[in-house]
């Protein structure tokens, strides 16, 4: 076989591992914009937020530290202990359900029927709000989060691959790691979604706020869990992405990185999210190994906005959105 | 009481349909006119124009551009930031490529490319709407600030690839480069300024403007009676692009006088221009001014009394900033949806009956 | 509480005194925003030597030095903010620590007859002291770290490189384009064949441009990485199981805290340094005067890394170059301008250095009126993961002055020639 096309096929796989990852901050997005009609600009600040207070929690920091410091002239960083990773992440799931609660009770529920755009702008707000909070809480250096994932090339896949084609491919572990997180957890909302009562009130709640009242749901119950469950899907991607580069504040940018992935895969479809994040990370992976070298790299970024603007074009609700129906 | 519009009686067309048909918001508006003309250039320092005046004039610049597309067309974009780097780009590539012609034309010249560049990306608007839209004027984002990052003709080969503004004047007083009065470059955002708005107010009362509210009331329903849509949404691409080049144009030339497009032009400039927008109310060219004055202010002030006045550690007031300004935006937005310019005209209204209860 | 306390006392005792005699050195830092791991070590370096200095010596030859802090979160217009925001105080040198920032007060301090001191970063050419006449960027700039970089792998190829490959990383911004240029020059001289890789901002997903480097196996790889992207890149480096030896970054990708994410795997990184990271004297008086006294810059926890170090050194260049201008002018109380003579007069030997209780921190230099690059040398220093510190690996290495002065004379003129400068210093 050729250079090239093994090379490309490497490309490809490692573009669906990417595409996995993409999906996972885009799952977030479209658990709330489902469930709610909120565009979370926030998603992105919330999976930092996430792994700031897991990292925090692990290494037994003291939260507000340098607030209280320099407000009491003390000297106080640390707890002294180390929380296991597992009961931190519980910890932290605590941390962004009373997070989720907040921002339902003093936030959202005061803009029930507002136009979108004002409640995208409040997640806005919310972004800014919690990118602040986060730094005076945990502080704005760079922690290194360990939470005891395998990181670095696949042995067997090397050794594999390279018995078949005479070239060892790439494959992250983490990425690997990754793969498997996401499938579970979607088939977990999948599940919970279809079949607990919870989840069919959610889903009767996406369908129509007014006659899910009607019927007697909690709207403000099954808000909480939404922004509790994308919480979740935060803390998840949080995990995956700081893993990688340490937990700091361009955590927070991976929610660029979904905007064309929900795009493409529609807003408000969990297995759009999956497709979406599969295309983009295999469409911008190989363009930039085809044709970046030629136009001097480093296309990546805006290469899946193009790409998606290509397939809104021909269906302007994307893959697996609902079709839009204007009535006049 | 104090604001009064009783006696205040029209006798031609012309009279009643004047932009400000209320004799006292016309004394007010010559007043400000008066003020930001005659009585600013002269007191003011470099401090006050480089953090305070010209942000807040260009922004606003961009704020109305923005709020043509997305206040009065219904068309919400992410791409201003990509639209103020053509500007600017084509404003550098201008003024290299003719040094002898005026500044003033670079600048409009730059406003009229944006508007073509403006038109292109806006052709998607016509399949594709609302957030899916918003999220695909990104792509112009992306791709516009990669491209005058990637080619080096834009800037001119440089070893950086950063811009420079040159020396440029008018009747012989410098407007760009080191040289330049703090009054001068003031007093050169400011007609532009004024420009701007007048064929924005004008614009938006006029034909044009009814045509861009019909589509963003219900574009099917506006087709219907006959607005053009591809027409609409075009020119209010265009329109719009052509203010957000003039203000991209300013703001390298003028104010910063060195841009480097990543960091000057970036994702979050587009954020910055929407939220002006919002703020300050969609759909009104008074909103503009006030959104932009709002977050051009709001940090400058709560570095002052942070920092200069409570002596706090800088980290903490820059994060505080971040807590408040959030806070700010959703606060305002459950008090007020409609921004800073609905806040304005429920004041008029009182101050109309005040202090009498009826 | 103490520290806030101190300074809103300071603050109004300078406001009542008549007319304050003090030297004001502004710290245009970032402690927020995506680069904040690199400018809070830094900023605290440079307030805090200062500190030192009021606290031990009373003050530069008697007179005391004040910090402004201003918070730019490395963004250009509050970078603009806060230099109109100072400059009023009578501020003596600017220190941005943002090659963004630097591009935009160099018309502005001309203008103005302020210096800026922009120490490995910011704008190669103002080496040239003949048409840059209020920049400086001793001891090193980019150009010279490319340069340096090269040469030590000359001498570890036993001084040739023909038929090697080097593959440069890069930022996708200004900064990062910098050393390009140099680069393609020297590779015409040495005979290896450059590659060029751009990672965009922030650099957090790098598969594209590793799998690429894996499948053309340069021999090495050179950096040109800020803020997460280094972290990134040496996670990824270490997954292709690229060896690190042959990784070297520039001095702005050879901190602590780009490694340690990485853990074990980043060790044997090698990255540029122009300041020696050491334990020197000088960190116990900083902790005896500064810290204990309760007016650290930071959390105090930074004292020794290696960006707090470069602050340090940064900010003791700009003490050493107000002293030499204390002599020239004969005045304790010396103005931007007097600072701009000193720093242009400014001498650093290795007597200097030992006495001030940092024996070898920088190399020797001295700056003159056309020349206002220092020595343009670097050491390479290597990241033992075992340990968790930097260990230099070589004494300062010599740039390739020939090439880099070709390409300054020639920038520098284009941009004379751009904003009708005439040559000073002739």
């Amino acid at each position: 076989m050729p250079e090239q096309l093994i090379w490309g096929m490497e490309v490809f796989f490692n573009g669906l591992m990417a595409g996995v990852l993409y999906a996972l901050v885009a799952l977030g997005f479209v658990l709330i914009f489902k469930a709610s009609g909120i565009f979370n600009y926030a998603q992105g600040v919330m999976a930092l937020f996430a792994a700031l207070t897991l990292v925090g929690i692990m290494e037994g920091q003291v939260p507000f530290a340098h607030l209280i410091n320099a407000i009491f002239g003390t000297e106080i960083h640390h707890f002294g202990w180390h929380v296991p990773g597992l009961l931190a992440i519980l910890l932290t799931m605590v941390v962004m359900i009373a997070l989720a609660w907040a921002v339902n009770q003093f936030i959202f529920r005061h803009l029930v029927n507002q136009e979108p755009i004002i409640l995208f702008m409040a997640t806005i707000g919310l972004a800014y709000f919690l990118e602040g909070v986060g730094d005076i809480m945990w502080g704005s250096d760079i922690k290194k989060l360990d939470v005891g994932l395998p990181q670095g090339i696949n042995g067997p896949i090397d050794e594999l691959t390279y018995n078949i084609f005479n070239y060892g491919f790439f494959i992250d572990n983490l990425d690997l790691v990754a793969t498997l997180v996401a499938a579970l957890l979607v088939i977990a909302l999948v599940i919970f979604a279809q079949y607990s009562k919870q989840g069919r009130a959610m889903r009767a709640v996406a369908d129509d706020h007014q006659a899910a009242l009607s019927v007697g749901i909690s709207l403000n119950f099954i808000w909480v869990m939404v922004w509790s469950l994308a919480g979740f899907v935060a803390l998840v991607a949080g995990i995956m992405w700081g893993t990688k580069s340490g937990v700091q504040f361009s955590l927070s940018l991976i929610a660029l990185k979904a905007l064309p992935v929900l795009m493409l895969g529609g807003f408000t479809s969990i297995p759009g999210a999956i497709v979406g994040g599969l295309i983009i990370g295999v469409g911008e992976k190989l363009f930039e190994f085809a044709v970046g070298p030629m136009v001097g790299g480093a296309t990546e970024n805006w290469f899946a906005y193009v790409l998606a603007l290509l397939f809104l074009v021909f269906r302007p609700q994307g893959l697996f959105g609902e079709k839009i129906i204007e009535r006049v | 009481m104090l604001y009064r519009e009783a006696g205040d009686f029209k006798t031609s067309y012309v009279a009643d349909s004047q932009t400000f048909p209320i004799k006292f918001d016309r004394y007010r508006y010559y007043a400000v006119l008066i003020i930001g003309f005659a009585f600013i250039p002269f007191v003011i320092n470099d401090y006050w124009v480089n953090a305070i005046f010209l942000p807040f004039l260009i922004y606003s610049i961009a704020a109305i551009g923005l709020n043509i597309l997305t206040g009065y067309c219904g068309q919400v974009s992410l791409g201003t930031g990509g639209f103020m780097a053509v500007g600017a780009y084509a404003c550098y590539k201008l003024m290299t490529a003719f040094p002898e012609v005026s500044i003033l034309i670079h600048v409009l010249l730059a406003g009229g490319i944006t508007a073509g560049v403006g038109v292109l990306f806006g052709l998607p608007s016509l399949r594709i709407k609302g957030f899916y839209l918003a999220v695909a004027t990104l792509a112009a984002q992306f791709f516009l600030v990669w491209l005058f990052n990637r080619v080096p003709w834009f800037y001119n080969y440089s070893a950086s690839g950063q811009i420079n503004a040159p020396e440029r004047t008018m009747f012989g007083v410098p407007v760009t480069g080191p040289e330049t009065a703090a009054w001068a470059a003031y007093l050169f955002c400011l007609v532009l300024t004024v420009f701007c708005a007048l064929i924005a107010r004008n614009l938006t009362r006029g034909m044009m403007g009814r045509k861009w509210m019909a589509i963003r009331d219900m574009d099917i329903a506006a087709e219907i009676i006959g607005v053009n849509p591809l027409m609409a949404k075009l020119s209010a691409f265009a329109v719009s692009s052509f203010f957000v080049g003039v203000a991209g144009a300013l703001f390298f030339a003028v104010y910063l006088g060195a841009v480097e497009v990543g960091e000057a032009f970036g994702i979050t400039k587009s954020f910055l221009v929407l939220f002006m927008v919002i703020i300050g109310g969609l759909g009104s060219i008074f909103g503009s001014f006030a959104g932009a004055a709002f977050l051009v202010l709001l940090p400058v002030v709560l570095k002052l009394v942070g920092v200069d006045l409570l002596g706090w550690p800088t980290d903490l007031v820059a994060h505080l900033q971040l807590i408040i300004v959030g806070a700010l935006i959703v606060l305002f937005l459950i008090v007020e949806p409609h921004g800073l310019a609905q806040l304005w005209r429920v004041a008029k209204e009182k101050l109309r009956l005040w202090p009498f209860p009826h | 509480m103490k520290k806030m306390f101190t300074t809103l006392a300071l603050g109004a005792a300078l406001a009542a005194g008549p007319a304050a005699a003090d030297l004001v050195f502004p710290d245009l830092s970032y402690r927020t925003g995506p680069y904040a791991a690199g400018g809070v070590p830094f900023s605290d370096g440079y307030q805090d030597y200062f500190a030192l200095v009021n606290a031990r010596d009373g003050g530069i030859g008697g007179e005391k030095a004040r910090v402004i802090e201003c918070e730019t979160a490395y963004n250009t217009e509050k970078g603009v903010e806060c230099y109109e925001a100072t400059k009023g105080e009578g501020a003596l040198v600017y220190q941005p620590l943002s090659t963004g920032i630097t591009y935009q007060l160099i018309p502005k301090v001309t203008a103005d007859g302020i210096p800026l001191h922009t120490m490995g970063y910011g704008r190669t050419s103002a080496a040239n002291g003949k048409v840059f006449s209020n920049v400086f960027n001793y001891p090193a700039n980019y150009w010279d770290a490319a340069s340096a970089a090269i040469n030590h792998l000359l001498e570890e190829n036993g001084g040739s490189l023909d038929g090697k490959k080097i593959t440069l990383l890069y930022h996708n911004s200004a900064y990062g384009k910098e050393p390009i240029r140099t680069l393609e020059e020297l590779s015409k001289k040495h005979g290896f064949e450059l590659g060029q890789i751009a990672v965009d901002h922030p650099g957090q997903e790098q598969k594209s441009q590793w799998l690429q480097i894996r499948r053309e196996r340069p021999d090495y790889v050179i950096m040109w990485g800020w803020g997460v992207m280094n972290q990134v890149a040496i996670q990824e480096a270490a997954n292709i199981r690229f060896p690190m030896e042959n990784f070297i970054g520039n001095w702005w990708a050879g901190a602590e805290h780009d490694v340690t994410p990485a853990g074990e795997a980043a060790h044997g990184y090698k990255s540029l340094n122009m300041n020696r990271i050491a334990d020197l004297p000088v960190f116990e008086d900083i902790k005896k005067h500064v810290h204990e006294a309760g007016n650290a810059a930071g959390d105090g926890s930074n004292v020794g890394s290696v960006l707090y170090t470069r602050g340090m050194y940064a900010a003791m260049l700009a003490v050493e170059a107000a002293k030499t201008a204390q002599e020239i002018h004969g005045t304790a109380d010396i103005n931007a301008a007097q600072m701009r003579d000193g720093m242009e007069a400014l001498e650093m030997t290795n007597e200097k250095m030992a006495a001030l209780g940092m024996e070898g921190i920088g190399p020797e230099f001295s700056v003159s009126c056309a020349d206002h690059g220092g020595s343009g040398q670097a050491i390479v220093q290597q990241w033992d993961a075992n340990e968790k510190m930097w260990k230099p690996l070589t004494d300062y290495i010599d740039s390739d002055r020939e090439v880099i002065a070709t390409l300054v004379a020639e920038d520098s003129a284009a941009f004379a020639a751009e904003n009708n400068i005439s040559e000073r210093c002739n």
